[in-house]
């Protein structure tokens, strides 16, 4: 405890102005993000911010080079990623290459790439590979095919045909069980969950479709369809790669972001020594020291200390709130201007977060049982297509065919509804538009999402932090410009509001900062102060400011003993927020507001922006329960939140968009995520999924229309190989060049 | 017609061949950053 006192009384007696001094240069811990390969060279990867052209990469890669001990530094472009190398007998120094970063004008983060996202890399890898044999087999076959094809209206001899068809086979039945695999596995999942999925009828096409061109084979027949099962193949792994292609490439900007703005924690050892360590690996129990200005990175207790939380992000509460000794604090909120040290608690009992998990599981449930375009064509699809085959059987045995007709004919009716173009249909519309949000700034979670943001009509905000900015700035005028210059000498986030307005002044030389109350400073003999109304006695004042701007918090200075001044300090709105708002109206939609703030701040909002249905004071519970009423009166509701607390009701409502500044927890919840200042995302979802669902409905029709031409000459027997393989191309050719109008006009 | 025994063995060793060699780039890690390589491949050093 002696030990945690004096790195206490250290943070406090060098939190007066300077930045080297607020943020103590500690032994950082990166021992984490560090990887060895077999020669016992050092690996690290970073995230690295600021990287806007081609000449960047040059830039970053000679300028780390320099660093001693590097041997290869190496930057992603695609994913903004940077990985550097050791030579072998190195020690690697993660804070020389941060800081060389910094140098060359760039924030980077080390970064673990973690379990999820190498699973996620070779599952790509897979498919990739997949499509590659798919593709060699494809060709070939075709090749052969066409010779067969060519043949059959010329002189080919029946011996060569049939070697031609016995080269074929050895070439797709291969190439068919290594490509094929991702469908076999997943229809075989879907079977065991009992459920149909889209892979079964693949499945089963495929597989038929090669055990009838095997034995029409052995039987010298003239028809053989090696090449249509490949093809089949080769189309829908296309589908596959893309949609993979554009998950990833949305996980791994998410998590980019995800390490920029994470800070680290400061773990307090047994014996009293500080360290920075990553957040992951803060264990129950462990102690950490929380400086002013940092957020909280993880649930726990306070011990020591006493401070204002800005708990904004948790709650949506902006006005901050006194902890000390034996308060609960949350992750996400920000940290005032006292020194605090909290005990880590296990992420157990009925902690906030707790709660929201628990309410978040059951509305992502409910969710779930919601049926999404693709799922009701398979419900539709599947049976329509067994039945055609099992009719075409039963119709070519009654009318006297024989078994091997009638089986030949309804394995055709099999081959040309394999749904090829259906199962293009939605995926490639997905993937164009998630890459034509990515480059308007909205990052897509759910591919899904789009066709729920098609049917929106009701639109719910929070307020803290999505009508409004993260940021505080100061609301009225600056009365006293010695103030703005003391403001500079604190960490506190709404002294650094009231600092942003004091322009190139420099800091009151020797300036404090007093835990918990704010900063003090003597100037030619005359001593300042800012920070709470009671440190600075100006309670009258504050409340005179408050009932003046009801949707601020206040910050006081006062100058020795003359009367002091109270400066509202407030979250401004979104700059284009009225717009938006304004056109969502237009459009027909029902805006409401639902926070967790004060009811006086949110009524100041709501009124600056026109908004007549609004509620304040919610807590996580009746924000979910308000959505589920809403939606049970027949709404479809969009949720913009960012709040830990908002995180239930995002995972709720019908669909759901946060701001890239949200809590983890409501970031995993929202169906996408959207970058910057602007709320205009909010109106470029909508139009991205009404665009997106038109083309999705468009494309299962015409696969709906392919079927019901294609399936009676199938019936009938007319089906040749050459029919079937210009059919199938040809229907996913137009499916995809319609899902590239998803781009939409720029 | 037996030069068919020749031509169609070489059309599928150069398609192996293809695909070998797509496969090691792909193990390789070429196609990993595929943005960064347009901009690589017109960098003078």
């Amino acid at each position: 405890m002696c030990c945690t006192d004096t790195a206490l009384a250290y943070i406090e007696a060098h939190a007066s102005w300077s930045e080297a001094n607020t943020t103590p240069s500690l032994g950082r811990d990166y021992a984490a993000f560090v990887t060895r390969d077999g020669e016992g060279a050092a690996r690290a990867s970073f995230a690295v911010e600021g990287i806007r052209c081609a000449g960047c990469m040059a830039t970053i890669e000679r300028g780390l080079a320099r660093v001693p001990g590097v041997a290869r530094a190496r930057l992603n472009f695609s994913d903004r990623r940077l990985s550097v190398t050791w030579v072998p007998e190195a020690e690697p120094d993660i804070a020389a290459i941060l800081a060389a970063l910094d140098a060359l004008g760039f924030t980077g983060r080390p970064f673990d790439p973690g379990r999820v996202s190498r699973e996620e890399q070779e599952e790509t890898q897979r498919l990739i590979r997949a499509l590659a044999v798919a593709g060699f087999a494809a060709m070939n076959v075709m090749l052969l095919a066409v010779s067969v094809w060519a043949g059959a209206l010329s002189d080919m001899t029946p011996e060569n045909r049939d070697l031609f068809h016995w080269i074929q086979a050895v070439i797709a039945l291969p190439a068919a069980a290594y490509a094929g695999r991702p469908f076999y596995e997943g229809a075989l999942k879907g079977l065991r969950s009992g459920r149909v999925t889209m892979d079964f009828p693949i499945t089963l096409g495929v597989v038929l479709t090669l055990a009838m061109s095997v034995v029409e084979t052995l039987s010298g027949a003239t028809h053989a369809y090696f090449d249509g099962a490949v093809m089949l193949l080769f189309f829908l792994l296309i589908g596959r790669v893309l949609d993979q292609a554009m998950r990833r490439r949305t996980r791994a900007f998410a998590e980019n972001l995800a390490a920029l703005r994470s800070t680290g924690a400061t773990l307090v050892a047994p014996d009293g020594s500080l360290r920075d360590v990553p957040v992951s690996d803060l264990d129950p129990g462990a102690r950490i020291l929380l400086r002013p200005g940092e957020r909280v990175p993880a649930d726990g207790v306070v011990e020591q200390g006493l401070s204002d939380l800005d708990q904004s992000l948790v709650t949506g509460e902006t006005a901050a709130v006194t902890v000390r000794a034996g308060a609960r604090v949350f992750a996400g909120a920000l940290n005032g201007n006292g020194a605090l040290t909290i005990r880590v608690t296990a992420p157990a009992g009925r902690s906030l977060l707790d709660e929201v998990e628990a309410l978040m599981g059951r509305a992502l449930e409910a969710r779930s049982r919601a049926l999404v375009l693709a799922d009701r064509a398979t419900r539709l699809y599947v049976p329509l297509v067994h039945a055609a085959a099992a009719l075409t059987l039963a119709g070519w045995l009654a009318a006297g065919a024989g078994w091997h007709g009638a089986l030949l004919n309804a394995v055709a009716v099999l081959i040309v509804t394999c749904p090829c173009a259906l199962g293009l249909a939605i995926p490639a519309v997905q993937v164009v538009a998630a890459g034509a949000l990515f480059r308007e700034g909205v990052l897509l979670n759910d591919g899904t999402a789009l066709e729920r943001f098609a049917t929106i009509d009701t639109v719910v905000f929070d307020k803290t932090g999505t009508l409004t900015l993260p940021e505080p700035v100061l609301a009225g005028d600056l009365t006293d410009v010695r103030a703005a210059r003391l403001a500079l000498s604190s960490r506190h986030p709404m002294a650094l509001a009231l600092a942003a307005s004091a322009g190139d002044a420099v800091p009151f030389p020797g300036a404090q900062e007093a835990a918990g109350l704010g900063v003090r400073a003597n100037v030619e003999g005359v001593a300042l102060r800012l920070g709470s109304p009671a440190f600075c006695g100006a309670e009258t004042q504050a409340a005179a400011t408050l009932a003046a701007h009801p949707d601020a918090s206040v910050i006081c200075f006062r100058a020795g003993e003359g009367v002091p001044m109270a400066f509202p300090v407030r979250q401004d709105l979104r700059p284009d927020a009225a717009e938006v708002v304004a056109s969502l109206r237009e459009s027909g939609r029902r805006v409401l507001i639902l926070s967790g703030d004060r009811a006086a701040a949110v009524a100041a909002v709501a009124g600056r922006l026109g908004v007549a249905e609004w509620e304040a004071g919610l807590a996580p519970q009746d924000k979910i329960a308000r959505i589920e009423a809403l939606q049970r009166g027949g709404a479809r509701v969009l949720m913009v939140g960012d709040g830990l607390n908002d995180a239930p009701a995002l995972a709720a409502a019908h669909a759901s968009l946060s701001p890239a500044t949200a809590a983890h927890v409501s970031q995993a919840a929202a169906d996408a995520l959207f970058l910057g200042r602007s709320l205009t995302p909010v109106l470029a979802v909508l139009k991205a999924g009404r665009r997106a669902r038109r083309l999705m409905l468009q494309n299962l029709w015409f696969s709906g229309a392919y079927n019901l031409l294609a399936v009676p000459l199938a019936a009938i027997g007319l089906l040749t190989p050459l029919i079937a393989a210009l059919a199938m191309s040809g229907s996913s050719v137009a499916v995809t060049l319609n899902a590239l109008r998803a781009r939409g006009r720029p | 017609m037996t030069v068919l025994l020749l031509v169609i063995p070489l059309a599928l060793a150069f398609g192996l061949a293809g695909l070998a060699a797509f496969l090691w780039a792909l193990r390789n890690g070429q196609y990993d950053d595929i943005e960064g390589a347009e901009h690589r491949a017109l960098r003078d050093d």
